[in-house]
């Protein structure tokens, strides 16, 4: 069996069919575009701020990039007994999940570039630490896709996945150490925002724009690899359970 | 060889339940290679639940699986690389075309590029659908549908093929050529396991038939064997066109030798094991006031045999059915 050719058309499909679609690349731009903006006028600090709402930017595109698209890559198609096609097929249910969620990870992980591009026009990015920045992009793209596949795998409706991926994204944004500092937060938030992992991901990108992390950085990326290895078991878990009844 | 690998299925006391539903019970069958065998049952009774046990959708509560002497009980996708499964619901991509569609699922066993091209055109051509190739599946009619995800599930020449209600929902033609494709796919080798609720589908394409009823498997065996007690029996239909209520007790008096059943719309089912006389039936109906207009010698049926084993009205089952989505023979 050449396993690679199912991965790969899996991939390409998915990208055609979905990520490569107008509305989604405009999605893509728009919505990094458009926090980018908020935070700068916000935070009125001129050019100079830009550097600093950087990670933010970079974080919040990639959550909602991709874990907005397993609820259609994943669960929709599940819902349309087309998922059932993937099921019989001779592949490991570890490589087809691999391969319907990296072009999430892709998504996302393009999604984060736009941001960056961006202010690569508005700031001196020459100071950034690209060899933590770009894993760590990757990193988080992966766990949010994770996370995403994972809400999109206990759930049985497309907005069923939709509303619980809010529930999750937003707590994160506020809690992940980009809006405020972890240390400023009320004590009984704190560990909830150990427990999410984008503060991690932040956290190194924080490091890698110059505004200093606060955890050492193996130890962020080994939490976040961590929480991606740990979403995907249970997601795999949760399809073995709830689908093949 | 061991008995085992000759059999392309072999299933053992499967059961599987729905929280208050025991949707299979204790079902034990074998296929033979290159056997064309037949699920016959109506709505509810397990056939599509068996089909998702034993191609890797649904997991046996209890029993065991084995394909092409594969034990699939514990790793359903031991076996998957063998088999073809067509569901009873088109299950393909909408936003993809048909050769798309095809091409994809092609793919998904691994089939490189060249192959895969040639093969999906080769079957568009052979289902008639290579006109609309470049069209998207969302498009498609019912019957369209149908034929390209039949044609769906034999892209990679599965040696074991699981058709769960091929014909259902579809119009005569459609049928006929599905029906068509099936012996022919049967002729090349292929093992098929046909789920029906088609009395004369199964009895035309089988060689073996399972009746299914509630979860349970309540007969198989060949047609021949399964027609050949009531080939022995004689039946006879007639047609009243002033039926009368009171006429089925006077005939039951007046011949206890046979066996009367009033039919819908005027018929008189009569049955016997021995040949009938038309004279002295159609003279004591008249002699009552009935009209005779026509008196038929019936070839018994499966139907027969399935009303007879399973206590189920075929027509009943039809009907039903086709509410759900027409199609017919
Ligand atoms: N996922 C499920 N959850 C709960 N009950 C189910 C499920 N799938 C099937 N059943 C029940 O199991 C029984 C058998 O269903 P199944 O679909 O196997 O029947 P079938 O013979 O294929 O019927 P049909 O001719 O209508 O396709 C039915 O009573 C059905 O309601
Ligand atoms: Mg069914």
């Amino acid at each position: 069996m050449k396993w690679w050719i199912a991965f790969w058309n899996i991939l390409v499909k998915d990208m055609r069919s979905y990520y490569l679609k107008p509305p989604n690349i405009s999605w893509g731009l728009i919505f990094p575009l458009a926090w980018t903006g908020m935070f700068f006028i916000k935070s009125g600090s001129g050019l100079e701020g830009v550097l600093s709402m950087l990670p933010g930017v970079v974080v919040v595109s990639i959550l909602f990039g991709t874990t907005s698209m397993l609820s259609v890559t994943v669960t929709f198609e599940k819902k349309g007994k087309s998922f059932d096609r993937l099921l019989l097929a001779p592949i490991s249910l570890e490589l087809l999940m691999l391969a319907k969620t990296s072009g999430a990870i892709l998504f996302g992980a393009a999604n984060a570039f736009i941001p960056i591009i961006l202010a690569a026009f508005l700031t001196d990015l020459s100071q950034a630490v690209w060899s933590a920045a770009v894993p760590a992009i990757f990193l988080l793209a992966v766990t949010s896709t994770f996370l995403g596949l994972f809400i999109a795998v206990s759930v049985s409706e497309v907005f069923e996945a939709q509303t619980f991926s809010n529930f999750f994204r937003f707590p994160m944004v506020f809690l992940c150490g980009l809006f405020f500092p972890i240390e400023r937060l009320p004590v009984f938030l704190r560990p909830l925002s150990y427990v999410l992992p984008p503060t991690y991901g932040a956290d190194i990108l924080q490091g890698a724009f110059g505004a200093g992390n606060a955890l050492p950085m193996p130890i962020d990326f080994v939490l976040l690899i961590v929480f991606s290895t740990g979403l995907f078991l249970l997601s795999l878990r949760n399809i073995r359970r709830r689908w093949i009844i | 060889m061991d008995k085992v690998s000759v059999n392309a299925i072999s299933v053992d006391r499967l059961a599987k339940r729905f929280e208050d539903v025991q949707a299979v019970a204790d079902a034990s069958f074998e296929v033979l290679q290159g056997e064309l065998f037949g699920f016959l049952g109506p709505n509810g009774a397990g056939k599509t639940t068996t089909i998702n046990m034993l191609t890797g959708l649904a997991r046996p509560d209890a029993g065991t699986v084995r394909i092409s002497g594969i034990d699939c009980t514990q790793n359903p996708k031991a076996a998957q690389h063998l088999t073809g499964v067509v569901p009873d619901e088109s299950n393909l991509y909408p936003e993809l075309t048909g050769f798309d569609n095809l091409c994809f699922c092609a793919a998904l066993y691994g089939m490189n590029k060249k192959k895969r091209k040639a093969r999906a055109r080769e079957l568009l051509e052979t289902f008639g659908l290579a006109q609309a190739a470049d069209r998207k599946f969302a498009g498609y009619s019912k019957g369209m549908k149908r034929k390209l995800t039949i044609a769906a599930g034999i892209i990679h020449d599965p040696t074991i093929l699981f058709l769960d209600e091929p014909t259902t929902g579809i119009d005569v033609a459609s049928a006929r050529q599905i029906r068509q494709l099936i012996a022919d796919l049967h002729q090349a080798g292929t093992t098929i396991l046909l789920t029906t609720h088609y009395i004369e589908e199964a009895e035309r394409l089988c060689g073996r038939i399972a009746f299914i009823v509630q979860g349970r498997i309540v007969r198989i065996d060949t047609v021949g064997n399964l027609l050949q007690p009531i080939q022995e029996r004689h039946v006879m239909q007639l047609a009243v066109s002033n039926p009368d209520f009171s006429l089925h007790d006077k005939l039951a008096e007046a011949f206890p030798n046979q066996i009367f059943k009033t039919l819908p719309g005027g018929l008189i089912r009569v049955e016997a094991g021995e040949p009938i006389r038309v004279g002295p039936l159609v003279r004591l109906l008249e002699e009552q006031g009935a009209e005779v207009n026509e008196a038929r010698r019936v070839q018994p049926s499966l139907e027969d045999v399935f009303v007879k084993i399973t206590g189920i009205e075929a027509a009943a089952m039809r009907k039903e059915k086709e509410k759900k989505g027409g199609g017919g023979l």
